[in-house]
């Protein structure tokens, strides 16, 4: 078990700064999700943190041991890769208990926990059978119990569900889940599927363009993001972020009049799709449906309030139809302030 | 497949193999066919008088088997020099990037561009001052040479095609950078450099011009053959050469299931 501090670690390709003095804290057997779109810097990061890439500045800290200098192998890591790395001429069997005969364990140690791990894992009746026999979600599998068999004090995971079918996928993340909290294992993992990261973390750092956007619970983000990058990143739909004209302290929003956190100017309202009530279209804000989607457990509508196209989810029986305009009451304690300028939250309107 | 096409694909084949295998079969008619079937004319094609004496006599030859001898010997060392500099350069060039890699691949490919008979004179003097002239040390030195472009290229596509995920798992899971090789890589591109090494052992085996002008009493067996086969009756030359082909087709047959994977046919 340990805690992993990253403090102000950079990193440089030629000109280009991947990762901009990243500092970050993760406490003792917490699960961090390192959220991102592509080429954010949340791969190179893990990297680094693993002794793959080494950083152009600043420190690892694993367990008040600080790693910087030391070479991957020294680092007592395990890591899942996003095209699993199972070695293809061992067996299920010997690719399990390879990290565990790296650390010269005795046959009796393997095979015990060869045997739990793949016991956690449900591959037991696959240890004698080669990589290329088994499917992704199978493999998937291996490279975890792999992992696990060494029973690192930190783990980390890139991208390790990207490859398996939507089925797979959300059943290997309950397994994950419930699986990691019963070990207890530092974990770091990466991903760009904000579901994922919402279902499994216990913090998410949201990462763009090389730096840490926000670092919160996963209900935090999703409800309170620090910018609109964050808003519209998380959370599918994405936020809304509808414009506003402030004057006397107060946000006029169709014939809705609400207090704003500024006295003046312009700003942008965030609000989740769910948090909207229909109303009459002379109560709210005026909202154009052009499209509804049913999508089974609610309904999603898209359509135009004054120029923007906004969503709002709307319960599954709801009888409007596209082409019809309604009236939007926005949840005043859920919004979220934003400069219209910077895009940066400004606090909680309540 | 359809009709048309399915007799077109067999023809192909059938031409193909062909263009390999008629002419090896009338070289192994005139080694058997005595010295009647070697001058007979017009040919029937049908093996008639088959005789063993012809290849007999030739393996009688004075010196035939002593030439085999330095043949095996410079192919063996050509072999093993080439998979010990070529595989190591393969490998860089496959894993890590460096200021020009690609000049260099293009360099490894130029080597061949050069023009041996300008080579051989100023190496036929080295070679004897250094004392590697007439032995088949020297000569596996300049066959090294050829077959290096091949094993260097051959097996950085190897390399390349065995992921680097793996190589960093190992790293990940306590290993050192020679152990992951040792221990993940080399076992997955073992077959392929297995038939590297063939590769490189048929191009020495196949080699006359330089062994030719490298030595004079401790020749190989092509370059042996070169010589005395250019004095002797007609049947005795197809022997000769039907003695040369064979050990190169025995070895490409015996690893080709190695050369297709390499080339990216799936091997059945």
């Amino acid at each position: 078990m340990a805690d992993i501090e990253i403090e102000r670690v950079r990193k440089d390709f030629g000109a280009v700064r991947a990762l901009d003095e990243i500092t970050l804290h993760v406490a003792d057997g917490e699960f961090v999700a390192l959220l991102g779109p592509s080429g954010c810097g949340k791969t190179t990061l893990l990297r680094i943190i693993a002794g793959l890439e080494s950083q152009s500045g600043g420190r690892i800290v694993i367990g008040g041991r600080d790693l910087s200098d030391v070479p991957t192998r020294n680092r007592r890591l395990a890591m899942v890769f996003q095209n699993y790395a199972v070695f293809p001429h061992m067996s299920v069997y010997e690719n399990i208990a390879f990290g565990l005969r790296m650390q010269g364990a005795d046959a009796a140690r393997v095979e015990q926990r060869v045997k739990r791990a793949a016991g956690l894992l449900h591959i037991e009746m696959l240890l004698d059978r080669y990589p290329a026999k088994l499917s992704g979600g199978q493999r998937q599998r291996v490279a975890v119990a792999r992992a696990l068999a060494v029973e690192p004090p930190v783990l980390l995971m890139d991208e390790p569900l990207s490859n398996l079918d939507a089925l797979l996928r959300l059943e290997m993340r309950a397994d994950l889940k419930a699986i990691l909290q019963e070990a207890g294992t530092t974990t770091i993992y990466v991903t760009h599927d904000q579901t994922e990261a919402m279902g499994l973390a216990d913090r998410i750092a949201v990462m763009h363009g090389g730096r840490i956007v926000q670092f919160d619970a996963p209900m935090a983000v999703y409800s309170q993001p620090e910018s609109t990058f964050v808003g519209g990143f998380v959370g599918s739909p994405p936020m809304n972020f509808i414009k506003v004209e402030v004057t006397g302290g107060a946000a006029k929003l169709g014939a809705l009049s609400l207090p704003a956190p500024v006295a003046s100017g312009r700003l942008l309202a965030g609000i989740r799709a769910e948090d909207f009530a229909l109303v009459e279209r002379e109560k709210g804000l005026p909202f154009n449906v052009l499209v509804v989607e049913p999508l089974g457990s609610h309904a999603l509508m898209t359509g135009r309030v004054a120029d923007q196209v906004i969503r709002v989810v709307a319960p599954p029986d709801t009888a409007h139809a596209a082409g019809t305009e309604i009236g939007l009451a926005p949840v005043l304690q859920r919004i979220v302030w934003m400069d219209a300028e910077s895009g940066q939250a400004l606090g909680r309107s309540s | 497949m359809t009709g048309p096409r399915r007799t077109l694909y067999g023809a192909g084949i059938l031409a193909i193999c062909a263009w390999v295998l008629v002419p090896i079969y009338f070289i192994a008619l005139g080694a058997f066919g005595g010295r009647g079937g070697a001058f007979a004319w017009p040919k029937t094609g049908l093996p008639t008088h088959l005789s063993l004496s012809a290849m007999q006599r030739f393996l009688e030859i004075d010196g035939v088997w002593s030439a085999a001898l330095n043949s095996v010997i410079a192919a063996g060392l050509c072999m093993l020099l080439s998979i010990a500099l070529g595989a190591p350069a393969g490998y860089a060039l496959a894993r890590f990037s460096f200021r020009g890699a690609n000049l260099y691949r293009l360099m490894i490919l130029m080597t061949r561009a050069f023009p041996l008979a300008i080579l051989a004179l100023p190496l036929t003097v080295s070679f004897i001052r250094i004392g590697l002239y007439d032995t088949p040390y020297g000569v596996a030195l300049i066959h090294t040479a050829l077959a290096l472009p091949f094993a260097a290229l051959i097996t950085s596509s190897l390399f390349v095609g065995i992921p680097r995920e793996l190589e960093e798992a190992a790293w990940i899971f306590g290993c050192t950078r020679w152990q992951a090789f040792r221990k993940i890589v080399l076992p997955l591109a073992l077959p392929g450099i297995a038939a590297t090494a063939i590769f490189a052992f048929v191009i020495s085996w196949n080699e006359v011009f330089a062994a030719s002008i490298l030595t004079v009493r401790e020749r190989t067996l092509t370059a042996y053959l070169l010589k005395i086969l250019a004095e002797s009756p007609l049947h005795y030359r197809f022997a000769g050469g039907l003695l040369l082909i064979v050990p190169s087709v025995i070895f490409i047959f015996a690893v080709r299931k190695y050369l297709f994977a390499m080339w990216g046919i799936a091997n059945r």
